[in-house]
């Protein structure tokens, strides 16, 4: 499986990098960490007629503060992010998913930005920076834009960003020290693409659900807003009867994909069970922290 | 002095762990496998596979191929099929009534599974050859699809090879007693259907050919990753049409092998023939999408499984109807009926069970041809039996190792035959029994099943008994059914000059560690230092001709050959000691690389003086005296079809009953497997069978669609068990040397495999039986299946 | 579309190289078959099977899903290289003591991988260990014995 002939082109600069975009197009792709791009390379799934390196754009790694938001390059390697205290103090969520994210060495490649930029319905970052109301930030020769993650995502391997944009920056609220926060997936596998997932932020008072958002990945075609379980569940006590109200209202959330790892039905039930299991972990980490 | 046979000794190399020279080389990254040679201006091969399980090839076009950058060559099947002596036609004599299609090497007129191979292509570089095969044009005209076994023999199936009449390949029926009766006097009749998924080796390192063929001179050089390089030679020699004294087959470091690389593929022989085409050499790589859709596939088998037992829990009758789904064609040499036979041969084969009746319909599809993979069978049956009698025993209220206890085989009960009529003998089931019983604290299991299970944590506890067949004899299959496979082998054994002794074997060494067991054989049987003994494997022009490591026949087998011709030496080395010394070779010993006086450790004569001496020196040995110093014996099972070997499995899981998901906490196997050699050595093999077991019971699958098509041919679809998962796996043996041989030494190598899904399938039951009537019986018991036996879904 | 081909220079094992090679070679063939280090295997070309693991910069990584062109100025290691070095010599005793490789295909990657575990300088446990190497596939071991001698060494190494 060798990779079929393409050009290569190292961006020695962002603007150099979106000139290119500009010049090829769709017949170019963003090499970044290359975990993802260079099976499909190896494998012939994809044909680029270009790659435009960015992995030397310094410019575009790094994990800093910008008041209560907390901005990571788009370069920025998993293991970077994994190993990060401004992530491990503001933002657990995606601390909590960092161990799921594949391998040691494909960690040591990957970047938050390809992972995000890619948009594969079973990663489990588009899940927590949908949980934590991230906004994204796509450059193109003309200039910034700034997109929510809510309006991100849009399907399977489809995003907002326009061919020409480079995802440069992601900028995420760090959880708020009263808020709690829960990641749960379930993959064959450790390291595995997962099967289920849900990625849980919000407001848990005692055993009252205040204001959580749920966000659904791996058996939707893109990280999916339970808003139908959400509003059975917020505001309410957490209890058997809200978990049934909860659970059932999903069903209006959720349109599983069958495929090789599970029909429907079964995946509309895991995620029912992770619905549960995660609420009693927030109610239970609430309580920690009081 | 009598006779004290090596292992006996004190100290003995025989029963010792020692490090392997292979393993130093590989931890060093100085491992050498047939990738890693690339002679002078070697050229590489990519192939045109089919892109459809079963369609008609009506036209190729390889004018824009041939042009492409670095294409030396471009050939189809039909034109392959010229350079070939004939097709090939997967039948034994021994399988009365098989029909099998003649296979070309690269598909002629038809392609029948998805994958196989249809033109190859030439080029300087992989890539090249790669890219050149996407400028090859096939039209294609599909044809019916045969996919599902289940109604192959159906009169509506369309059938995939016309002379054949229909899709079966072999039907076949044994059994002793009157089960019918049996079943009509029995307490209780149980039954039950059982799916099990076809799964494929997935050995790290992908079947490998590295071919040169010199024009000159007509002899032909083949580098591969095989198991048996013997055979190669001379199946490759008899279907290219090369003299088979002009072939050398080398195998060097092998990167895994598991039964996939005692067979022969296409795709290799076209590989071959390149190279006589072009005077150069052609290295094929089937890379690892490749592998998914041409390495032989095994396991898909549905049985229907019926037992009669008493209240007391006797089982009186079993009964099995096993329903095998191969592929296109029957694999040549070794047929792909051998799976279906053994599952006749050996269900229910720990019991006492006087009533029997096996059945096997073999059926093709139009998919990956299969064949023996590590097991071979066993893995099916040993699941169904062990599944039957766990439900006997909650039927009767037995515990699941009371029931074993009722039913098994005494040990000392033999010889004696299996229900199929195979005969037994050197079995120890009630030994093992009992020591896997100590070994897993049993009673503390179910104490703490009972107190977790309080807590709403479902822990299940399976255990399995077997028999596995190993060292195969060559009456019965290979030999006597036609196909020249050797069930014999045998070993050279020399002093060198300087005292070292060389081992050629005809065996070969996969990393299983069969070069470091056959050096400590001969070590111990001469008498020499275990450093000073090198085995030479995997080389026909080096070694003496043998079958290479299939059936777990290396050490058994080899192993014997090993030890006789190791003795021979011994013997010469005293004779020649004695006439040096003037006295009887009775009188003598050899002791850690010394001529001695028996009985003292005074060493009289080094055998590096017995080595300079016997080659250079022969002044000093009267006239008539030819010292030879290299020794050959082969070795065949004389008695028995198989040595049999039993062992029984056991583990503990927690099932989580909301999403299906199985830990398995722990995994023990107590086995035996005779005198073992090299009790790390053992383990370990052991070890990794059970997780290669444990892979099909839980994960693997190829998995097609209504059309053939194989869905999940990549390593991230196709599920292998990794580290995380995998429990800590405890073995102990019993050793009860097998009568077959001096050596006394049986088969290890697939024990693992073979009961590791049946003891996984009961524990999963095991865990789940409070909560439901439901029952997981298939495999890959993946978490879907967990949820519906639990009625979740 | 011709063949786009790259110089590249890099250090591997300690020796400077400069190579011309068409631009999509990945890291291992160009270790491989240019540059003659055969220790690295490749198993499966699509980032699962770990086989290819080498070290660039001080990091693991797969080596079949990066280009030799993004290694340019890059400083690589394989398992001759740390061989050589001595950095694991009582890994790679253990592992032969303990057979925790068979055909020894995977060994290099395992032990590639290995290293930076031991490097965290951290105690683990066989579970956290059986995590960190999730990504290494054996089909010969069944992994116990791995387990074994990492988990032998780390303590030993903690200890000392």
């Amino acid at each position: 499986m060798k990779a079929p002939k393409f050009s290569y082109t190292r961006a020695d600069s962002v603007d150099h990098a979106l000139e290119l975009l500009d010049k090829h197009g769709e017949d170019a792709r963003i090499l970044a960490g290359g975990q993802s791009l260079m099976p499909t390379l190896n494998m012939r799934l994809s044909q680029p007629e270009i790659l435009i390196d960015i992995n030397r754009l310094d410019d575009l790694k790094g994990i800093r503060m910008d008041g209560d938001t907390v901005c990571i390059g788009a370069l920025t390697r998993h293991v970077e992010v994994m190993n990060s205290d401004i992530v491990a103090d503001h933002l657990p969520l995606i601390a909590e998913a960092m161990p799921h994210v594949a391998h040691v060495a494909v960690r040591n490649r990957g970047t938050i930005g390809g992972s995000v930029a890619l948009a594969d319905p079973a990663a489990e970052m588009p899940a927590c920076i949908l949980a934590l109301g991230a906004t994204l930030v796509v450059q193109s020769s003309s200039g910034k834009r700034e997109i929510p993650a809510e309006e991100f995502f849009h399907g399977l391997y489809e995003t907002a960003r326009a061919e020409n944009e480079l995802l440069v920056e992601l900028r995420i609220p760090s959880q708020k020290k009263e808020n709690v926060s829960v990641f749960l997936e379930l993959a064959r596998r450790h390291g595995d693409f997962a099967i289920v997932g849900i990625a849980a932020y919000g407001r848990v008072l005692g055993d009252t659900i205040e204001d959580m958002r749920l966000v659904y990945f791996a058996s939707e075609d893109k990280p999916t807003i339970g808003e139908n379980a959400i509003a059975a569940l917020n505001g309410n006590s957490w209890s058997e009867d809200t978990k049934e109200a909860v659970t059932a209202a999903l069903e209006n959330d959720l349109e599983p994909m069958a495929n090789l790892h599970g029909s429907s039905a079964m995946k509309l039930h895991l995620q029912k069970v992770l619905t549960g299991r995660a609420m009693d972990a927030a109610v239970a980490r609430a309580g920690d922290a009081a | 002095m009598g006779f004290i046979h090596p292992y006996e000794r004190p100290n003995s190399y025989i029963g010792r762990t020692l490090p392997r020279s292979r393993a130093m080389r590989a931890v060093a990254g100085r491992g050498r496998y047939t990738d890693d040679i690339t002679p002078p201006r070697t050229l590489h091969a990519a192939f045109v596979r089919s892109p459809y399980a079963h369609a008609k090839i009506v036209n190729i076009d390889t004018d824009a191929a041939k042009a492409a950058p670095g294409v030396k060559m471009v050939m189809t099947g039909a034109e392959l099929a010229e350079m070939c002596t004939g097709p090939w036609v997967g039948t034994l004599t021994v399988f009365e009534n098989m029909k099998a299609e003649p296979q070309y090497p690269m598909a002629v007129d038809r392609a029948c599974w998805h994958g196989e191979p249809v033109v190859m292509v030439i080029a300087d570089t992989r890539a090249q050859a790669e890219d050149a095969g996407e400028l090859v044009q096939v039209e294609y005209d599909e044809l019916p699809v045969v996919i599902n076994k289940d109604t192959a023999l159906d009169p509506d199936s369309p059938v995939i090879h016309a002379n054949l009449g229909d899709n079966k390949a072999w039907e076949h029926t044994l059994g002793s007693g009157d089960v019918d009766k049996a079943f009509a006097e029995a307490d209780h009749v149980l039954e039950e259907t059982f799916y099990f998924g076809r799964h494929t080796a997935v050995s790290l390192e992908p079947r490998i050919v590295l071919c040169e063929y010199e024009p000159g001179t007509e002899q032909l050089t083949i580098h591969t990753s095989s198991q048996c390089p013997h055979m190669i030679e001379t199946v490759f020699a008899r279907t290219l049409g090369v003299p088979e004294h002009n072939v050398r087959i080398v195998a060097p470091d092998v990167g895994g092998s598991f039964g996939l690389k005692i067979h022969t593929f296409g795709d290799e022989v076209a590989a071959t023939a390149a190279s006589i085409k072009l005077g150069r050499p052609v290295k094929f790589v089937a890379d690892r999408l490749e592998s998914f859709v041409s390495d032989i596939h095994a396991r898909e088998n549905r049985v229907k499984a019926k037992i009669g037992i008493m209240n007391d829990g006797t089982m009186i009758a079993a009964e099995i109807d096993d329903l095998s789904g191969v592929g296109a064609y029957s694999q040549y040499p070794r047929t792909s009926v051998f799976e279906a036979n053994q599952i006749l041969n050996i269900s229910f084969g720990p019991y006492k069970h006087p009533n029997y009746r096996a059945r096997a319909q073999v059926v093709y599809l139009n998919a990956v041809p299969t064949s023996q993979y590590r097991a071979v069978g066993h893995p099916i049956g040993i699941s169904v039996g062990e599944f039957m009698m766990d439900w006997a025993a909650d039927v009767t209220g037995l515990d699941p190792f009371d029931i074993r206890r009722k039913n098994i085989m005494e040990d000392d009960s033999y010889p004696r035959p299996i229900g199929s009529g195979i005969p037994m003998k050197d079995l120890s089931h009630q030994a093992c029994l009992e020591k896997l019983h100590g070994l897993m604290d049993y009673e503390n299991l179910l104490a703490e099943q009972v107190e977790l299970r309080e807590k709403g944590v479902y822990r299940g506890i399976g255990i399995a008994g077997f028999i596995k067949g190993t060292a195969p004899s060559p009456v019965g299959y290979y030999g006597a059914g036609g196909a020249r496979i050797a069930a014999q082998d045998a070993c050279t054994v020399k002093l060198e000059p300087s005292g070292g002794v060389i081992v050629a074997l005809g065996v070969t060494d996969q990393g299983q560690g069969v070069d470091t067991v056959m050096e400590q054989i001969a070590a111990a049987a001469i008498g020499c230092e275990f450093d000073q003994v090198r085995a030479i494997s995997g080389d026909t022009d080096a070694t003496p001709y043998g079958g290479g490591t299939y059936a777990s026949r290396a050490t058994a087998i080899g192993g014997e050959a090993t030890y006789q011709a190791a003795l021979d030496l011994r013997r010469e080395i005293l004779h020649m000691a004695g006439i040096l010394l003037q006295t009887d070779a009775e009188n003598l010993d050899i002791v850690d690389g010394a001529v001695v006086d028996a009985g003292s450790s005074d060493a009289r004569i080094p055998l590096s003086e017995i080595g300079r001496i016997g080659h250079f020196q022969l002044g000093e040995l009267p006239n008539d005296y030819q010292p030879v110093l290299s020794h050959t014996r082969r070795y065949r099972l004389q008695d028995s079809p198989y040595i049999y070997t039993n062992g029984i499995h056991g583990a503990v899981v927690e099932v989580d009953v909301g999403t299906g998901w199985i830990k398995h906490l722990k995994h023990w196997v107590v086995e035996d497997c005779g005198r073992i050699i090299n009790l790390q050595l053992a383990d370990e093999q052991i070890r990794g069978g059970c997780v290669q077991g444990l892979g099909g019971a839980l994960y693997e699958h190829c998995i097609y669609d209504e059309f053939g098509q194989l869905q999940n041919g990549t390593m991230a679809d196709y599920v292998t068990p990794m580290m995380t998962e995998m429990p800590d796996i405890q073995v102990g043996h019993v050793e009860t040397p097998t009568s077959e041989s001096e050596l006394g030494a049986k088969g290890a190598g697939e024990s693992g495999t073979g009961a590791a899904p049946g003891v996984m399938m009961n524990a999963v039951n095991n865990a789940i039986k409070p909560l439901t009537d439901g029952r997981v019986t298939q495999q890959p018991i993946t978490p879907e299946v967990v949820l519906k036996a639990l009625g979740k879904i | 579309m011709s063949e786009e081909m790259v110089t590249v220079n890099m250090t591997v094992n300690g020796e400077q190289v400069t190579k011309t090679i068409p631009v999509r070679t990945h890291l291992v063939d160009f270790i491989r078959t240019e540059v003659g280090f055969t220790g690295s295997h490749l198993g499966c070309e699509h980032g699962i099977c770990g086989a290819c693991s080498v070290r660039v910069d001080g990091d693991v990584v797969r080596g079949c899903l990066m280009l030799a062109a993004q290694a340019d100025g890059c400083e690589v290691l394989t398992i001759e290289g740390i061989t050589d070095t001595g950095e694991i010599a009582d890994l790679q005793d253990k592992f032969v003591e303990r057979n925790a490789l068979q055909c020894g295909f995977c060994t290099p990657g395992m032990l590639m991988t290995a290293a930076e575990l031991l490097a965290q300088k951290s105690e683990m446990s066989r579970a956290d260990i059986r995590e960190f190497m999730s990504g290494n596939y054996c089909r010969c071991t069944g992994y116990h014995a791995i387990v074994d001698a990492i988990e032998s060494i780390n303590n030993e190494r903690l200890k000392g």
